[in-house]
């Protein structure tokens, strides 16, 4: 299991990544092995704002379907085209797997996030 | 939870193991779901189907029981041929779907699905006690069953039987030994593809034995364990139905597009008159399949069907066709709605998506 130390995370096993105000936003290792194979990224509103735990699009696997949830809060400003190869969220979901670019408006929100130990609690890893 | 003689192999090769018709089965493998379609699309995959259920009906009154119980026309058959049937109700709904193997005279046997041998078997039992000369036995627990499928599964099973397997033709099967283990080969499977289901009985040695014999036959072709997601998506690329997903006991066959399989004019069966009427009258919803003109939606059993604003039916198996490279899906609509081209949309993230009424297969 790949779990970065220089990222947070989530309950629902998304991951983010800041830099400066922009955290970009992609679904955990563990997501993707429990998803299989991941063929098609759908965030309809590249611009939107959302709130934290807002769902701001969905992962669709052969298996199932899997909403994304905005982890804090903020204005959605790039969306990876993952689409061109949707495998890239199953082979590498922490460099060409990401998912989205937000501009976060309250980085306090950041510290109810998960470090990299307490989300190996979580899944048990 | 019951386990299958290759339970320890699946989990040996990294298998995700569910729980499926009281079974413990692997879902998938580690390449994937959508490499193991590939693999039995081009090259020979095998599935553990262990979970099947097998009844063995003998005597002089097994021809009428059966004749009793299901649509098709048991009649017609052989020994060492096999159809594709239905049980159905007074109501003319499905109580499953099975084959229907003529072994010899007054002996048959019927393979029906994991998830309801109880029912099944309670349904042939009670109609067999209206017969005096007709014995049924539930040999679920001890057939092991593969099916190994693919554009390369017979030469990969001809390296190890005599059987000449390229002369047993579609929905006929024959009796051999395979690794020295006697078994029925049959010519049948769920995947649209060539290939052969393997019955056999034995202890775990004697299945392991099978499966590593065929392993090592079909290396050669890249031969790989296949699991219940691939199964899935390779049967509904060819418009299969799925039991308890697109027939159940409140689909008739009709409906279901299972008239090929009913011979009305073979006599009475269960539900018949009512099978009668609704082919006389036609039916009034259909089962269609569609292909999604979204990329952005796969469509998922439960899924509304709507068309002009309205809910006309649900989607009652969905997914992704790997062959197609879109959401494929299988559903009621009202007869209507049914011609091939009829635009239609799937509801879902509350939005609906468009989607396209074709022919089935799909590919």
């Amino acid at each position: 299991m790949n779990l970065p130390a220089d990222l947070k995370y989530t309950s629902d096993h998304e991951w983010i990544r800041v830099d400066g105000d922009v955290g970009t936003i992609g679904v955990t290792d563990h997501a993707q092995g429990e998803l299989g194979d991941v063929v098609y990224v759908d965030i309809p509103d590249a611009g939107a704002a959302v709130g934290k735990g807002d769902t701001f699009g969905s992962i669709e696997a052969v298996k199932t379907v899997a909403d994304l949830y905005a982890p804090v809060s903020g204005q959605l400003i790039e969306v990876n085209e993952v689409n061109a190869a949707p495998d890239s969220v199953n082979k590498d979901p922490y460099g060409n797997g990401w998912l989205v670019k937000m501009k976060l408006s309250d980085l306090s929100e950041l510290n109810a996030l998960m470090d990299v130990d307490a989300y190996k609690a979580l899944i048990g890893a | 939870m019951t386990q299958t003689a290759f339970h320890a192999i699946h989990v040996a090769a990294g298998a995700k193991m569910v729980s499926f018709a009281g079974f413990e089965m692997p879902i998938q493998y580690p390449v994937g779901i959508l490499a193991e379609h590939r693999i039995v699309r081009n090259g020979v995959g095998v599935f553990d189907v262990s979970h099947m259920g097998e009844f063995e009906v003998k005597g002089a009154d097994a021809l009428a029981l059966i004749q009793l119980l299901t649509v098709n026309d048991a009649s017609k058959l052989v020994p060492g041929k096999a159809q594709y049937s239905a049980l159905t109700r007074p109501s003319g709904g499905i109580v499953d779907d099975l084959l229907v193997y003529m072994i010899g005279e007054n002996d048959y046997m019927l393979v029906v699905n994991g998830a309801n041998v109880d029912k099944d078997l309670a349904w042939v039992m009670q109609h067999a006690s209206e017969f005096e000369h007709v014995t049924v036995a539930d040999e679920s627990s001890n057939y092991h069953l593969l099916a190994v499928q693919g554009p390369k599964s017979i030469e990969t099973l001809q390296k190890l039987t005599d059987a000449n397997l390229i002369d047993v033709p579609y929905y006929s099967f024959v009796h051999g030994t395979l690794a020295g283990v006697p078994m029925i080969l049959s010519r049948t499977g769920y995947t649209g593809e060539i290939g052969f289901e393997l019955y056999f009985k034995g202890s775990v040695d004697v299945a392991t034995k099978v499966v590593t014999t065929i392993f090592d036959a079909g290396a050669e072709y890249g031969i790989a364990w296949i699991g219940l997601g691939a199964r899935d998506t390779l049967r509904l690329e060819k418009g299969y139905c799925l039991y308890g997903n697109d027939i159940t006991d409140d689909t008739n066959p009709i409906e279901a597009g299972l008239s090929w399989i009913t011979k009305l004019a073979k006599g009475p069966f269960n539900g018949s008159d009512v099978i009668q009427a609704v082919k006389t009258n036609g039916p009034t919803r259909k089962l269609v399949g569609f292909v999604m003109r979204s990329e952005k939606l796969i469509p998922r059993t439960g899924y509304t069907i709507v068309s002009n604003g309205a809910t006309v039916g649900a989607v009652t198996s969905g997914n992704t066709s790997p062959g197609l490279g879109t959401g494929i899906g299988l559903g009621y609509v009202p007869t209507a709605l049914s011609t091939p081209g009829t635009m239609i949309e799937i509801a879902a993230r509350g939005t609906t998506f468009p989607a396209e009424v074709v022919k089935i297969p799909f590919l």
